[in-house]
């Protein structure tokens, strides 16, 4: 399946993608309305210093420990994406306490999210990749070493 | 066609039913289920008097689970023993069903302690199931005065749950402090503290000898008046179906890494088993539920001819009240020799790393858990901290932390 891949070398740290993530799943038709003077819920995390930086989002794993360990059962695997279903969720943080690259955070609303590869927003392709000024952030089909 | 058959329908039950699936499509599995219900989130029933969730939202997996898994459930079924020699287990209406394996995933009972005049309070509960969470829910009203005996996690995760539905909720434990399982006397502290603006109230370093009808005389000499009172001083494993057979049985049913008991064809996975907790090298009963599914798991694909090893279990626990959050994962060796501690704390929060022969042995965090999960696999995958900057790492969790070519693998490849 196609995962999202990053390439520190390329990355500018320009946090772009942040935003274009919090925007694509934000609902709304105006990136201004989306984000303008509010604080930010991004499923993508630029971290760096001056010397590297490179962008953070959902590994999609093969075995992900953070839909074993869901107390709730929101988090589960289709069609080898891990998506979460935030109806279910109650914001327990499990998933933050077991993910070994850091990739859950906490939503507005208390429950957590993390990337769905923009599959279940309007962006239908991953809003970061798209809009990653550098090429920096892929998506494609790579095969495990 | 192979015969399996699991005992208990939990969480370690589904985790059987799906590492079975992985491997044999075709054999006939049959889960024993003493509860009257599909598989649901029991932790999730503090939140279900919350009202953060409901029961449909509670089930652990689709309707259709169990179907499309090509099981068979019997429910309000009891297995009364297991016969290791003819491999079959006797139920409690005298049914005999033969298999190829079995796995124990039974759980644990409340403990409820002798009590003098237990027996006269009328408003009693346990706070583990759907059904006593449901008991409960009936018995409370706006005017009631709860007393919790137990400041662990299900005693206070219930306590979280009736506040705002009661009148007023008073917990009491034997231990000097609250969550004293996971928290020292310091962290506990900055807990209770928070606990009590919303609300609660603690009787520590007592506890009840004895009752009288809705009074509770505790050995300080206090007592107290309560129309409900909720008995959370701690779990057993269910451990006598293995223990009976001749199985080799501690605090849990022992357990290796593949989840097999002493006993050829049986196996045990979840809140009844002791397996290794990597984190001190010692056995224990890690009974959470991320455990509990990667335990069932593991038995079921080595049940169905597979080949899974189970040996990253360590304790970890997520818990949260009224908004702050508390983690801690591994063993914190407080005190003793060889034991490197990195500490950061401000007015309401902690942040405590435990170290020991080069490796990450344990964490607390107290409303700082952003990200919690890089240290956790530090303890789990065993990551020496010479093959990190463990400057880095101790300030912030971020993959910064690794070297490039580690960080490469983990961004840039399938894992």
């Amino acid at each position: 399946m196609k995962r999202v891949y990053v390439n520190e070398e390329w990355c500018l740290g320009c946090h772009l993608c942040e935003y274009n993530c919090a925007f694509a799943n934000s609902g709304l038709s105006s990136m201004v309305k989306a984000l303008k003077g509010k604080p930010i819920y991004p499923r993508i995390h630029v971290e760096g210093d001056e010397r590297i930086s490179f962008a953070v989002s959902c590994r999609h794993c093969t075995d992900p420990i953070c839909v074993k360990s869901c107390i709730s059962g929101a988090l589960s695997k289709r069609d080898g994406a891990v998506c979460i279903d935030r109806n279910k969720c109650v914001g327990c943080f499990t998933c933050v306490l077991v993910c070994p690259y850091g990739a859950l955070a906490q939503s507005e609303n208390g429950t957590m999210q993390k990337c769905e590869l923009c599959l279940e927003n309007s962006c239908g392709e991953p809003a970061c990749v798209k809009g990653c000024p550098n090429g920096a952030i892929v998506y494609e089909e790579r095969q495990p070493v | 066609m192979k015969q399996y058959i699991i005992i208990g329908n939990g969480i370690a039950a589904a985790g059987c039913i799906e590492g079975i699936r992985s491997v044999d499509k075709d054999c006939a599995v049959t889960v024993i289920s003493a509860e009257n219900r599909p598989v649901y989130c029991r932790p999730l029933i503090s939140y279900y008097l919350e009202g953060k969730t409901d029961l449909e939202r509670m089930k652990y997996r689709p309707d259709d689970f169990y179907e499309k898994n090509g099981c068979t459930v019997l429910y309000g079924k009891k297995a009364e023993k297991i016969d290791p020699v003819n491999m079959s287990v006797l139920l409690d209406d005298g049914d005999v069903l033969s298999c190829d394996s079995v796995c124990v995933a039974a759980g644990s009972s409340p403990f409820i302690p002798e009590i003098n005049g237990l027996d006269s309070v009328r408003s009693r509960f346990s706070f583990m199931t759907e059904d006593d969470a449901l008991a409960l829910e009936k018995a409370v009203s706006k005017d009631s005065d709860v007393l919790i005996i137990g400041a662990g996690l299900i005693g206070l995760k219930c306590a979280e749950g009736l506040s705002g539905r009661v009148a007023s909720i008073t917990v009491c434990d034997l231990a000097d402090r609250v969550l004293s399982s996971i928290l020292d006397s310091d962290c506990a502290a900055l807990m209770q503290s928070h606990l009590e603006k919303n609300g609660i109230s603690f009787l520590l370093g007592d506890s009840v000898s004895g009752f009288d009808g809705g009074t509770a005389l505790m050995k300080s000499g206090k007592s107290i008046n309560f129309d409900v009172l909720v008995l959370a001083v701690g779990v057993r494993a269910n451990i006598s179906l293995v223990k009976d057979a001749g199985g080799e049985t501690n605090r849990g049913i022992i357990v290796d890494g593949s989840m097999k008991t002493s006993l050829p064809g049986i196996y045990a996975a979840g809140d009844c088993a002791e397996g290794i907790d990597i984190s001190c090298g010692q056995r224990k009963v890690l009974a959470i539920l991320p455990n509990a599914y990667m335990q069932g798991k593991c038995a079921g694909v080595n049940m169905a001819g597979g080949s899974e090893v189970f040996d990253k279990g360590i304790p970890m626990n997520s818990i949260g009240f009224f908004g702050l959050h508390a983690m801690t994962a591994g063993s914190c060796f407080t005190g003793k020799d060889g034991v490197g501690l990195y500490e950061e704390r401000d007015g309401g929060s902690v942040k405590r790393l435990y170290t020991k022969d080069g490796l990450l042995t344990g964490f607390v965090l107290i409303g700082r858990s952003e990200r919690a999960g890089i240290y956790t696999s530090l303890i789990r995958e065993k990551i020496p901290l010479d093959l990190i900057d463990f400057e880095i790492l101790k300030k912030t969790a971020a993959l910064s932390a690794f070297s490039p070519e580690s960080r490469r693998k983990k961004l840039g490849g399938v894992v």
